[in-house]
């Protein structure tokens, strides 16, 4: 009798709960796909690195937990409790490193993931919601497409308001620098050089995520050929000869300067080699989410001086205030600048 | 009678070596010409010429160490894929067979996953490769067996995969948006990154393994014969064996170190050298190292040259590679027995 009650309650429960879920909103994602989402969204876990930052800038407390764990200086530019929480793994992407057992205990209302849209990512998001049961969510992770990613974010986890906000900020900055250079032909924007690497020798190519910013509003010269990143060889850059590298490597930035091989380069004669910030996420490329936005002034302020006046100092204070929840010292913008940890 | 048939091979082998010098230097994707490449080597020498600082900057920057390294590299993988088909008495072993390259392999990607320099990297590249092989020796002396070469070659498949496996568990940890493509570009070998800091630390430890392995020639000819005989000749083949082992893996670490993976060399070019002077290791060793150097510098120069990306080493030597050895398995009977 005992049991059989108890399976009883534990059947009435879940019956509930599946009226709970039937009755909630279904949101169509990037991929076109139908997700009915529960009312009250409280956990969400994401997918990979893209979709938590965009989770944290929007909804802090719904974040269940990063795919790897954020190292203690990252952790000054953000919400310290938040950005303590525990490393869960990431679901998709390159490299599943989160069970999806654990998933389940952590009892998601949601599953966000931010990134391609193609075939393979649908039907992974298809494969996860079927076997854990939890709604799963696919938004379009292109750096144009993030107004929308906020929007779709914001129906997903009820917080449209907040949403639409950041929904604005962002489309009003892409506006504006877009706007600013609108009359730049593109035979005149600057030909960039995008180094990674040690010795800086490995590129992004042309549509590469890497490089979606630069060659949102200047020329990448690795352009021409279409790819991810790629090994390219030093007599490659010096026939390219750009007007400008931009590097996330630090020991590249450093010895770029000393470095004989490079000293024929235009860039590095006009002593246009330009280290990325990188504190809490890098400004160019990783992860590929928001954290691109304020990247995008640096880069504009860096390639048309001239035509970008503002204070890039009360840009990152605004822009990490809004996003990240937390208003830098001058310090610590500084050291942000200046690309260190 | 031996020697005059050995000359026309060691010809054909510095011929291949010089055409590939002068292909190397006057082909790639910065235009120089003949015309400029002698007016940079007059600079250097002394005389007033007039050079623009870029086309200086390549040929003495990047092509020039580039090129030293390429022939570096290859006369080094030859040279140990030489000693180990003659020590193991067999065909089909190349430099990595005791886990030179699996450990180097181990040792860069922890390196790129500690966010190390580049010659850091290299540093832990190259000793990752001598405690493998080191490891091997140990645990393959320690195994009691009458036939110690098979164990040696058993603990080497052994220890590397277990090498290999540790490189894929660092693959996993890493993060996937940096460490993880600078792991892959590494893995599959390349020369692009070389610069003049780096031919110091390549070429000592290549030179030391070569001159040890060039002085072993004649009792390198006693050890290819099986382990019975060569006791009975009055050869200490323990010692001798040990002294291989450790030359051949000091060039092997060291080259693996400074261009990543690079397979096939090791393998291909001994055979070549042997059907162009014979299996005399006197003439052998000299002839491959030759060979090599020219083999991986033609190699190199493709990998640079084709496309405005480069090509990996790895992928080009493995399709060039692939066909040879095929051919090689069908005439093998030939050659070997």
């Amino acid at each position: 009798m005992w049991l059989n009650r108890r399976t009883l309650l534990r059947s009435l429960a879940t019956a509930l709960l599946l009226a709970d879920r039937a009755h909630a909103a279904t949101v169509v994602d990037s991929a076109g796909r139908s997700v009915s989402v529960p009312t009250r969204v409280e956990r969400v876990f994401p997918a990979g690195p893209p979709a938590a930052i965009l989770l944290y800038t929007l909804a802090p407390d719904l974040l269940l937990g990063w795919p790897r764990a954020n190292r203690p200086q990252e952790c000054v530019y953000m919400l310290p409790d938040i950005c303590n929480r525990p490393d869960v793994g990431r679901i998709t992407g390159r490299g599943n490193t989160a069970n999806l057992e654990t998933v389940l205990a952590l009892k998601p209302d949601l599953i966000v993931d931010v990134g391609a849209t193609n075939e393979t990512f649908v039907s992974l998001a298809a494969r996860a919601q079927d076997q854990t049961g939890i709604p799963y969510a696919l938004l379009d992770g292109r750096f144009v497409a993030l107004t929308a990613a906020y929007q779709k974010l914001g129906q997903l986890t009820g917080r449209q308001a907040a949403a639409q906000e950041l929904a604005d900020y962002t489309s009003r900055t892409l506006t504006a620098i877009i706007g600013r250079i609108a009359d730049v032909g593109a035979e005149q924007r600057p030909r960039v050089y995008y180094a990674r690497g040690p010795r800086g020798l490995v590129t992004g190519l042309g549509g590469s995520i890497n490089v979606e910013t630069i060659e949102l509003i200047a020329r990448n010269v690795a352009g021409d050929t279409p790819g991810g990143l790629a090994n390219v060889s030093m007599e490659q850059v010096l026939l390219w000869n750009p007007d400008v590298v931009i590097t996330i490597d630090l020991e590249f930035a450093d010895t770029v300067r000393s470095d004989p091989a490079w000293a024929s380069v235009k860039a590095v004669r006009d002593n246009r080699v330009h280290l990325s910030p990188k504190m809490p996420f890098g400004w160019v490329d990783f992860p590929p989410s928001v954290n691109r936005l304020i990247g995008l002034w640096w880069l504009a302020k860096i390639l048309y001086p001239e035509r970008f006046a503002e204070d890039l100092r009360v840009l990152t204070r605004d822009f990490y205030a809004r996003f990240y929840h937390v208003t830098p010292t001058d310090a610590q913008i500084d050291q942000v600048l200046a690309g260190r940890d | 009678m031996k020697i005059r048939r050995s000359v026309p091979g060691f010809t054909i082998a510095v011929c291949v070596l010089l055409g590939g010098l002068l292909a190397a230097f006057t082909v790639g994707r910065y235009p120089v010409g003949l015309g400029d490449l002698v007016n940079v080597l007059a600079k250097v020498l002394g005389h007033r010429t007039d050079v623009s600082p870029a086309v200086e900057s390549v040929v003495l920057q990047v092509r020039g160490p580039r090129v030293v390294a390429a022939m570096l590299v290859g006369a080094a993988l030859a040279l140990a894929g030489t000693a180990f088909q003659g020590l193991f008495r067999n065909p089909l072993v190349s430099p990595d067979i005791l886990g030179a390259s699996s450990g180097a392999a181990l040792g860069a990607v922890v390196g790129i996953y500690l966010s190390l320099g580049v010659l850091a990297i290299q540093a832990i590249a190259f000793g990752g490769g001598l405690i493998a092989v080191a490891a091997v020796y140990v645990i393959g002396s320690a195994v009691r067996s009458r036939d110690p070469i098979l164990v040696l070659v058993l603990t080497g498949v052994v220890v590397g995969a277990l090498f290999g496996a540790g490189v894929g568990l660092v693959k996993y940890l890493a993060d996937p948006y940096n460490q993880l493509p600078a792991m892959t570009f590494w893995l599959l070998g390349s020369l692009s990154a070389i610069a003049t800091a780096d031919l110091i630390p390549l070429f000592g430890p290549i030179a030391v393994g070569a001159i040890v392995l060039i002085a072993l020639r004649w009792r390198m000819n006693v050890m290819s014969l099986p382990e019975e005989e060569a006791r009975a000749l009055g050869v200490a083949t323990g010692p001798l064996r040990i002294a291989i082992v450790a030359a051949a893996t000091l060039v092997t670490s060291a080259s693996v170190a400074a261009s990543g993976i690079i397979g096939w060399v090791g393998l291909v070019v001994p055979h070549l050298a042997r059907s162009l002077v014979g299996p005399d290791f006197a003439r052998l060793l000299p002839a491959a190292a030759i060979l090599g150097g020219g083999y991986l510098l033609l190699i190199d120069t493709v990998a640079r040259t084709m496309a405005q990306v480069e090509i990996p080493l790895g992928i080009l030597t493995a399709v060039i590679g692939t066909p040879f050895f095929i051919w090689l398995l069908a005439s093998m009977q030939k050659t070997w027995s």
